[in-house]
């Protein structure tokens, strides 16, 4: 296939070729003669994205989302590369559930499915789960998360990220000390004082963060931060990367753009954990995702039934879909403010979370030789947030309604085209 | 007036000025001959109290009975509630029976706006204190009560004194009062032990204090909260003794109240934990005063949503029948 007139993130203007799975000719303008021909018209062309933190809900509650909705959804949102989190029922902290979850996702055949699995059995954080069996099975496990829960207990914490050295994995951590934030259900400041909502302290993630980049330092390991939220959680990333700690972060497109103050009307629609924050903290969140501080942009995609959300604030699921939004809010709070160029924002979205994951054939600049893993955003043109017109089995968007820069028109996942013109390609049987 | 009372913030000066104002002359009528209104005839009100207050369902039910309104009084205990029923089941049943008002009680903070937003409910809600957040009622009936007290403050409480004492980062009696009071102008100074206080209480319209006795001296009016005996084990503070001798209203505490001054109490009692005996017993304590004009105040505010003629204007009273 053919795809012309592509802006790519250095701002060239090219055609690109593509045969079977990988991209054979880049050039100034390409006359070949092919059936399939795709104008991207001067709208910027990606490398399909990746996201390192997601939930496909899948086993256990696919009434939520499948890994093939999930899939499509990700299509939606110009991802090729998606990893499912190990909070499934059953946890996948065994190497029988990150295989199914693994041959779901290629049965899917829409995106890359690489599966999280659990620290510790059960997400208990008492006892390491099987982190090699995971590491050594066909899923090829290499990031290890309890996301959803911390791994708060210092010893098991150490012992994770000391275990994981042998294979290369990384400790993926959702950084919530529990014992501050017993019945937390939103950032804790002006508006929780008011609101009469029990408050989840900032330092409750920072003081986390802190423990283990030091515990990171002191056993030479790889740690990850999930979903950083607080401008002292910029702040002490920062640190430790100055020191030399091996450690990256992340960061939710909600995170970057939604505050606290939503929460007025109760609408649990913008309940999740980690809480949104205070503008002082979103501000701090894009410069950290601009200087490099913060390495990448994960959607922490949290689909719920309509029930789980459709009740009072406190009784209410925490999670927010996000796969189908986050290129635009990322357009929207950082291209737009000028805080980044398309080279960081291809370089957040997909270059670097494949290069800490080590997903081959994923996050390849768009060169010749690559895997032909794409995605076609049209940034001059806008589109309204709809929940009812959403690919993920969940309606849980809180941006529903909210007009949004960044169209996408394509996807193309190892050669294949899975979105033509907005539409599915696959998927029609769902 | 707005549909539904939620929030103190539903209100302006003058709605809560006027919903005092029915409120006063509802008693003059509830004093007169005919005790009963016909007003409510025909409507019904539902009490949907999620947590148990027998105090306040009590006072709702005799403010809509009053009014002439049929009532229904369902209780979470016992019914399909506890069976899992949601709150958004429970609202669709309650408006297929044809609620024209639903007072609700909810241990979750935003239950009752909740209900108002979603859709679920045509009926006028009235929140009767949901988690800890709000209860707009018990507000109003304390600005009542304080205004008979206080007759040169009839339309305005600006240079009135009050402190709030105790468990504030749990009250939604609190957080009314601070809304309503400094709305009419009182100055409001909350007393606690720092870990009573919420983080982000800087943002509130009040002054704060940790020392009950240096507050004491100047107050029109003192409010005590009730403290709940379980906040100790979570270590908000060491014992009930020691919390006592810090921010309970003690008699001599109560000596130094500035002449004219009031005690408060939104019930129920700990005697001798926030409140000594003495000082509830006291010829200022207003309590039992509270609670009947409790009645007068959900009267007014079931009248006033549920479009009854107006009883007053901003100019002063009208005659209602």
């Amino acid at each position: 296939m053919l795809v012309k007139n592509a802006l790519l993130p250095d701002d060239s203007l090219v055609d690109i070729r593509i045969e079977r799975e990988f991209i054979v000719e880049v050039a100034p303008s390409i006359n070949a003669s092919d059936d399939d021909v795709v104008d991207a018209n001067g709208a910027r062309v990606l490398p399909g994205l990746v996201d390192l933190h997601t939930h496909l809900r899948e086993p256990g509650r696919e009434d939520a989302e499948t890994v093939f909705t999930g899939a499509r959804s990700a299509v939606k949102g110009g991802y090729t590369a998606l990893s499912p989190m190990a909070n499934t029922n059953p946890v996948a902290d065994t190497a029988g559930v990150v295989e199914q979850v693994f041959r779901l996702g290629q049965e899917a055949g829409l995106c890359d499915v690489f599966p999280i699995g659990a620290v510790t059995a059960g997400l208990r954080g008492e006892q390491l789960a099987e982190l090699s069996a995971m590491a050594h099975s066909h899923a090829k496990v290499r990031i290890f998360s309890d996301d959803g829960k911390c791994v708060s207990d210092p010893l098991v914490m150490r012992r994770a990220l000391e275990y994981v050295k042998s294979f290369g994995g990384i400790i993926a951590q959702h950084a919530q000390e529990p014992r501050l934030t017993m019945g937390a259900q939103m950032n804790e400041g002006a508006v929780s004082s008011q609101l009469g909502l029990t408050g989840w302290p900032a330092l409750a993630e920072e003081a986390i963060i802190a423990r283990d980049i030091l515990l990171a330092e002191h056993v030479k390991s790889r740690l990850h931060i999930c979903h950083v939220t607080t401008a002292g959680g910029v702040d002490l990333i920062r640190w430790a990367k100055a020191r030399g700690i091996d450690v990256t972060a992340e960061v939710t497109p909600h995170h970057l753009l939604l505050t606290d103050d939503l929460i007025s009307g109760y609408d649990p629609v913008f309940k999740v954990n980690p809480p949104l924050r205070t503008l002082a903290d979103v501000q701090a969140l894009r410069l950290g995702l601009a200087d490099g501080t913060i390495d990448i942009v994960a959607t922490d995609h949290a689909p719920h039934p309509i029930e789980d959300k459709e009740s009072e604030w406190q009784s209410a699921a925490f999670g927010m879909i996000g796969l189908e939004t986050a290129l635009s809010i990322v357009i929207k709070t950082m291209i737009e403010t000028n805080l980044m160029d398309w080279t960081a924002l291809a370089d957040r979205m997909s270059l670097a979370p494949a290069r800490i994951a080590g997903y081959s054939g994923q996050g390849q600049d768009l060169a010749v030789g690559s895997v032909a893993n794409l995605v076609v955003v049209d940034p001059r043109r806008s589109w309204e947030v709809d929940r009812e017109l959403v690919s993920s089995k969940s309606r849980n968007t809180p941006f529903h309604g909210m007009v949004l820069p960044g169209v996408i028109s394509y996807t193309v996942y190892r050669g294949k085209v899975v979105l033509r013109a907005g539409e599915h390609i696959e998927g029609s049987n769902v | 007036m707005n549909r539904h009372l939620l929030s103190i913030n539903d209100l302006s000066a003058n709605e809560a000025l006027m919903l005092l104002d029915t409120a006063s002359e509802l008693r003059k009528i509830s004093d007169g001959p005919m005790k009963k209104l016909p007003t409510l005839r025909g409507l019904t009100v539902v009490n949907l109290f999620y947590e148990d207050s027998t105090r306040t369902r009590i006072s709702f039910e005799s403010a809509a009975k009053r009014l002439s309104a049929d009532v229904i009084n369902f209780s979470a205990k016992g019914s399909s509630v506890s069976k899992g029923e949601s709150l958004k089941d429970t609202a669709q049943t309650l408006q297929a029976m044809g609620a024209d008002a639903v007072v609700i009680r909810h241990s979750a903070s935003g239950a009752a706006q909740r209900l108002a937003d979603s859709g679920w409910i045509a009926a006028s809600v009235i929140n009767a204190g949901d988690g800890t957040h709000e209860h707009p009622t018990q507000a109003l009936l304390d600005a009542f009560t304080i205004r008979e007290h206080f007759p040169d403050h009839q339309r305005s409480f600006s240079g009135l004194n009050v402190a709030i004492v105790g468990d504030i980062l749990h009250s939604r009696v609190a957080r009314s009062n601070v809304l309503l009071l400094t709305k009419l102008g009182a100055s409001v100074t909350l007393v606690a032990p720092p870990t009573l206080l919420p983080v982000g209480v800087e943002s509130w319209p009040v002054t704060y204090s940790f020392n009950l006795d240096e507050v004491v001296s100047e107050v029109d009016v003192v409010m005590m909260l009730r403290v709940q005996q379980e906040r100790m084990h979570d270590s908000f503070f060491p014992t009930a003794r020691e919390y006592s001798r810090s921010f309970g209203l003690s008699g001599s505490r109560l000596a130094r109240i500035k002449s004219g001054g009031i005690v408060m109490h939104p019930g129920p009692m700990n005697r001798g934990l926030e409140i000594s005996a003495e000082s509830a017993d006291a010829v200022n304590s207003v309590v039992l005063e509270q609670v009947a004009n409790g009645v007068l105040i959900r009267m007014s505010v079931l009248y006033s949503l549920l479009g009854g003629v107006p009883l007053v204007t901003e100019m002063g009273a009208v005659d209602a029948r």
